[in-house]
């Protein structure tokens, strides 16, 4: 499913989410999928998604540059895909 | 800003927890595999308790280790196994555990498939009694088939059946894939390693070159939701397709093992004094984790040895490090099975007479040689009794 | 944060890749 910028996301419940230096590891207990979350401003922004309306406030919010923004999108199409972030509030 | 390190770079500096561990339970089992990692048989006298096991588990939730790999011996036989099952989920510790099928009863498979962050592997090593049988004893087969069954029936899905592949099941591989399609489970392939009782039978049993190749052609072609544990990545440079997973050992950086009595091992084929980090009682496992010596220097950046030049070696990575140590090869040069020969080569020549030893031996009735692959010659054993030694 | 313009000129066209999925199942050497 492609990301809607206009609707509110969070991370599934079924995530664990585990600090690491370079950012956090993310497990997924249903699928059994991995990931890696390389940045830390990006882990605070995934923890924090469920506070804002839609991702596209959750996103300003940030203040990202133009690149910064473009590698969170990428990103989040990652998460999204293995069902790590959903929709819903 | 710095850029991010590739994910393979940042695992080979190691984690602050392991992603997920091996840990053995008991030593004791009602089998006696052929080629039993742990040499596993009796318990030993010295497991650790139930409670040892709760403070492990309390340090492994803290922690946030995602999940365990339990097994043995045959974990099932501790009579607080369903306990302590309980107590890790309840502290948010995922468990994969590891049978024989032994104590999968249809009311226990039930009560597992109605139980979340559990999964259930079952062993198997043959598609056929006559195969499996011969490597896991008389009776195993129908074990484990058995526990498929009331696991298929309990309404579980995704459950695993885990196959060593040897010599003689590296065509039944169609039919492997066929049981786990029929049961609702999923298929899990490993490799056989020279470790524990594996060392005894492993120029019997392990895969011959052109096997391998059928092995690693399988696996691009039908590989798909077939599991490995990553196990297979010395195949790696059969062709240009690289399997599926992580590509590398992760032996005292993303895994290691804790055995029945609390000594930490960098890996669960690699049960030797060189390659153990510590021992949970006393200190505990996180403070082995993060500060033993053996896993820092494991977490240092490793040079291929002889194995750099090699234009292989950034798809093999050298192989797997138990395999080599328990063959009498070095750590820095290629794999017994490397796919280019050159393990061969060496093994040549290596001292074959003073291989190391694995430091535990639980095995019952001392180690005996038998004639794999005939059934009937074998002396009827105490394979399915459900009361091992103490 | 704040970034120098000269920084905006360097930034690589291929965004960095923040999220790598790894396909593990047990890890080599488990269960």
């Amino acid at each position: 499913m492609p990301l809607d910028l206009e609707k509110p996301y969070r991370l599934n419940p079924s995530v664990a989410l585990r600090p690491e230096p370079f950012g956090a590891l993310a497990y997924h207990f249903g699928n059994r999928k991995l990931s890696f979350l390389k940045a830390p401003d990006l882990v605070e922004f995934v923890r924090g998604l469920g506070e804002h309306a839609t991702l596209s406030q959750a996103l300003d919010a940030r203040e990202l540059t133009d690149v910064r923004r473009a590698s969170y999108l990428k990103a989040l199409d990652s998460l999204v895909a293995t069902d790590m972030i959903v929709e819903g509030e | 800003m710095t850029a991010t390190l590739p994910l393979v770079e940042q695992f080979k500096y190691g984690l602050d927890a392991p992603i997920c561990l091996t840990w053995e339970w008991t030593y004791a089992c009602n089998l006696a595999c052929e080629h039993c990692l742990s040499s596993s048989g009796r318990r030993d006298p010295d497991e650790l308790s139930t409670d040892e096991i709760k403070a492990v588990i309390d340090e492994l939730g803290r922690m946030q280790v995602f999940y365990v790999n339990v097994g043995g011996g045959e974990p099932t036989v501790r009579p607080d196994f369903w306990e302590l099952l309980d107590y890790a989920i309840a502290h948010h510790v995922g468990i994969k555990f590891s049978t024989n099928g032994v104590k999968i009863t249809p009311e226990r498979a039930r009560q597992l498939a109605s139980t979340d962050y559990v999964d259930v592997q079952i062993s198997l090593d043959g598609a056929t009694r006559e195969v499996n049988d011969a490597v896991r004893g008389p009776g195993s087969y129908d074990m484990a088939m058995r526990a498929l069954k009331n696991l298929s029936d309990a309404g579980m899905r995704d459950f695993k059946i885990s196959v060593v592949m040897t010599r003689h099941n590296i065509g039944q591989l169609d039919e492997f894939k066929r049981i786990a399609d029929d049961f609702g489970a999923r298929l899990r392939i490993t490799r056989l390693r020279p470790s524990g009782r594996g060392a005894d039978v492993w120029d019997e049993l392990h895969p011959a070159a052109d096997q391998q190749l059928e092995l690693y052609d399988w696996l691009v072609a039908n590989g798909e939701g077939v599991l490995t544990g990553d196990s297979f990545f010395h195949l790696n440079a059969l062709g240009s397709t690289p399997l599926p997973g992580l590509n590398l050992c992760g032996a005292g950086r993303v895994v290691c093992l804790i055995d029945p009595v609390g000594d930490v091992y960098a890996c669960p084929f690699a049960i030797h004094a060189v390659f153990k980090a510590g021992n949970v009682r006393g200190e505990g496992f996180k403070s082995v984790w993060q500060n033993s010596e053996l896993f820092k220097d494991l977490r240092r950046p490793q040079t291929g040895g002889i194995c750099n030049s090699c234009p292989a070696y950034d798809s093999c990575q050298g192989g797997c490090m138990a395999a080599k140590f328990f063959t009498g090869l070095p750590l820095d040069g290629p794999d017994p099975e490397c796919v280019k020969g050159h393990g061969e080569q060496a093994l040549s020549k290596r001292d074959g007479d003073t291989l190391p030893k694995a430091s535990q031996d639980h095995s019952r009735n001392g180690k005996r040689k038998v004639l794999l692959g005939i059934p009937s010659v074998r002396l009827p054993d105490r394979a399915c009794d459900t009361s091992p030694l103490a | 944060m704040a970034e120098p313009v000269s920084e905006e000129i360097e930034t690589p066209v291929v965004e960095e890749l923040l999220v790598e999925e790894v396909s593990i199942d047990g890890m080599c050497g488990v269960y």
